[in-house]
């Protein structure tokens, strides 16, 4: 019996020839990252446990993205408790806005070439699902799971099932990977995954560029499941060049690997997805949603703040203006992509037409600051969530769509096709 | 693990940390202050009349979206001394473990026990007694490595008995 690419993974890090699912490890991990709302807990854990050094430097990674720039003064403590740790450790990557490279921590690790295929990555954040994209392990954990990791630089797992995902036909012009995982998760539902690794593939996988594929991945765990993950192949490598120095064994499954379920989406009349409140799996054609007014549109995040999804959006908004009476958030994800977007005139594209353009960070997202919502509003946005109140009052709502639908949206005052605007 | 006692609460499916512990109270730390904010929102007049000792008991998917562990803080804080669901997410479950608060997977138990119901549980013999209804519901043992985090209380003294061994 051949095994999936996941279960490959896990068999390295525990040193082992086979697993299978329903085997519990204890594996090595390549990586473990915390960020300024769980690090701080991690921290506190650490000491309890008598770590006076995590288990390696330049393996622990400490990311300022969630309150940061600081929201208010509590946030600048936690901001700063994860500053001293990573001086006091000596971390080799800490990053935090104002200081060179930062962003949101699952758009930024591997821009900066810290995620190798085959790499087994524990994150404290439950989209780190979106490594999985580079071909390694992601998996997201509590605070502290991440400190036991820090201080021993292995954790234990359960060896996943594998879901087999398989995208074929010809996704019209403005379909992105947004739109494919939305549509996954109406299908599967928030519970679908539980426990499980989604592995996406077939031949509109295969062609989607790496921005789409790690929104795929990100949102995984919006079904439950315990990692996202798609074969390297080409475009992987590609990425890949100039980013990392290491060498890297990239792993694909067998052809007899066993999968729990094999799900076929066709995505040849696929129209745009938007999930409706109150939950990621609440999705429906952006058609059943023509005539739903809203407030404000959200651009950014883990899920869709890339220079990609950027330029997406700057198509539809060039030469036109955000809708009266609706407000538009853009935040590029990193400070990398903030400069590129800058130097092509993305950010001036989107300030022309009057959007608020902001610092990298996860922001509103998870409701932290930049642009909540409050009681009654209702909002277009890229990010992942849409849970109650998690962009602002509980009697909010969020609407999650691609880039595409959310600048279209922004443009029109309502949800929008980007049919309706682009040209 | 000694025996757990107290009053049923009902919450629904796929109850997410969100809803738990909204994000813009993440900037706290105090156990206390977390626990005040619990189910704000959301089930606000569980807010109010939570006992300790008191026990969740939801549906499908408990503790899904964020891997925040304010979550588990904060519903000890609160007062919880278990969490009985039909399942959970997989991160929570790793925290509720982690944190020392039981997460027990009983869909019969869930489907057996009313709001307001008196709950009595042994953690050792795998049993949740519905004493208001007199009904008893079982649930599996956990895996052996995780009875040994449950049996130290939590991961932190789990992991520092294992340091102080090397």
């Amino acid at each position: 019996m051949g095994l999936t690419i996941t279960e490959k993974i896990l068999a390295r890090a525990a040193g082992r020839g086979a697993v299978e699912p329903g085997d519990i490890l204890r594996v090595k991990v390549d990586l473990v990252m915390g960020h300024d709302v769980t690090l701080p807990l991690s921290i506190l854990e650490l000491g309890r446990m008598g770590a006076a050094r995590v288990f390696d430097a330049g393996k622990v990674v400490a990311v300022s993205d969630h309150f940061a720039p600081a929201s208010n003064v509590k946030a600048a403590e936690q901001i700063k408790a994860v500053r001293d740790f990573a001086r006091d450790q000596g971390l080799v990557h800490h990053f935090e806005p104002g200081c060179g490279q930062s962003g949101v921590c699952h758009a930024l690790l591997p821009e900066e070439g810290l995620i190798l295929p085959g790499y087994v990555v524990v994150g404290a954040d439950s989209h780190t699902t979106t490594y999985g994209a580079l071909g390694a392990f992601g998996t997201g954990m509590g605070s502290t799971d991440i400190a036991a990791a820090m201080a021993l630089g292995e954790t234990w797992l359960r060896v996943p099932q594998s879901l087999r995902l398989y995208y074929h036909g010809q996704p019209g012009r403005w379909i992105c990977g947004k739109d494919l995982i939305l549509h996954t998760l109406g299908r599967l539902s928030v519970a679908g995954a539980i426990y499980k690794a989604m592995e996406f593939c077939g031949p509109v996988i295969e062609k989607l560029a790496m921005s789409d594929r790690f929104t795929m991945c990100n949102m995984a765990v919006e079904a439950g499941a315990k990692n996202g993950i798609i074969a390297p192949d080409a475009t992987t490598e590609e990425y890949l060049k100039g980013r990392v120095t290491g060498a890297y064994e990239p792993l694909t499954s067998d052809s007899d690997a066993c999968y729990a379920v094999t799900y076929d989406f066709d995505c040849q009349d696929l129209e745009p997805q938007v999930a409706f409140p109150f939950s990621p799996d609440n999705v429906r054609p952006v058609q059943d949603a023509a005539a739903v007014a809203i407030d404000a549109v959200i651009i950014g995040s883990c899920t869709n703040g890339r220079l990609e999804d950027l330029r997406v959006a700057g198509e539809i908004l060039r030469g036109r203006k955000v809708a009266r009476g609706v407000r538009l958030i853009v935040i590029p994800a990193t400070q990398r992509t903030y400069l590129e977007a800058l130097k092509e005139g993305l950010l001036e594209v989107f300030a022309e037409a009057g959007a608020a353009v902001g610092t990298p960070t996860c922001g509103p997202c998870f409701g932290g600051h930049m642009g909540l919502l409050a009681a009654g509003e209702r909002a277009v946005s890229t990010t992942n969530r849409n849970f109650v109140g998690r962009m602002g009052h509980p009697e909010s709502q969020v609407y999650l769509a691609s880039p595409a639908v959310a600048a279209a949206s922004a443009v029109l005052g309502r949800i929008a096709h980007p049919e309706e605007v682009a040209d | 693990m000694k025996r757990l006692r107290g009053k049923a609460w009902r919450v629904g499916d796929n109850v997410d940390t969100d809803q738990i512990i909204a994000g813009r109270y993440l900037s706290l730390t105090d156990p206390e202050e977390l626990g005040r904010h619990c189910f704000e929102g959301s089930y606000p007049h569980l807010a109010g009349g939570f006992g300790k000792g008191d026990i969740i008991v939801a549906g499908e998917n408990f503790g899904c979206g964020s891997s925040r562990e304010h979550a588990v803080i904060a519903l000890k804080a609160l007062g919880a001394s278990c969490v009985i669901a039909r399942s959970f997410a997989r991160i929570f479950f790793r925290n509720c473990v982690n944190l020392g608060l039981l997460p027990l997977e009983c869909p019969s138990g869930v489907a057996g026990i009313e709001a307001g119901d008196e709950l009595s549980i042994d953690p050792a013999e795998g049993k949740v007694l519905n004493l208001t209804r007199g009904l008893a519901f079982h649930f599996g043992p956990w895996p052996p490595f995780l009875e040994e985090i449950l049996a130290a209380g939590d991961l932190t003294t789990y992991v520092r008995r294992q340091l102080s061994q090397v």
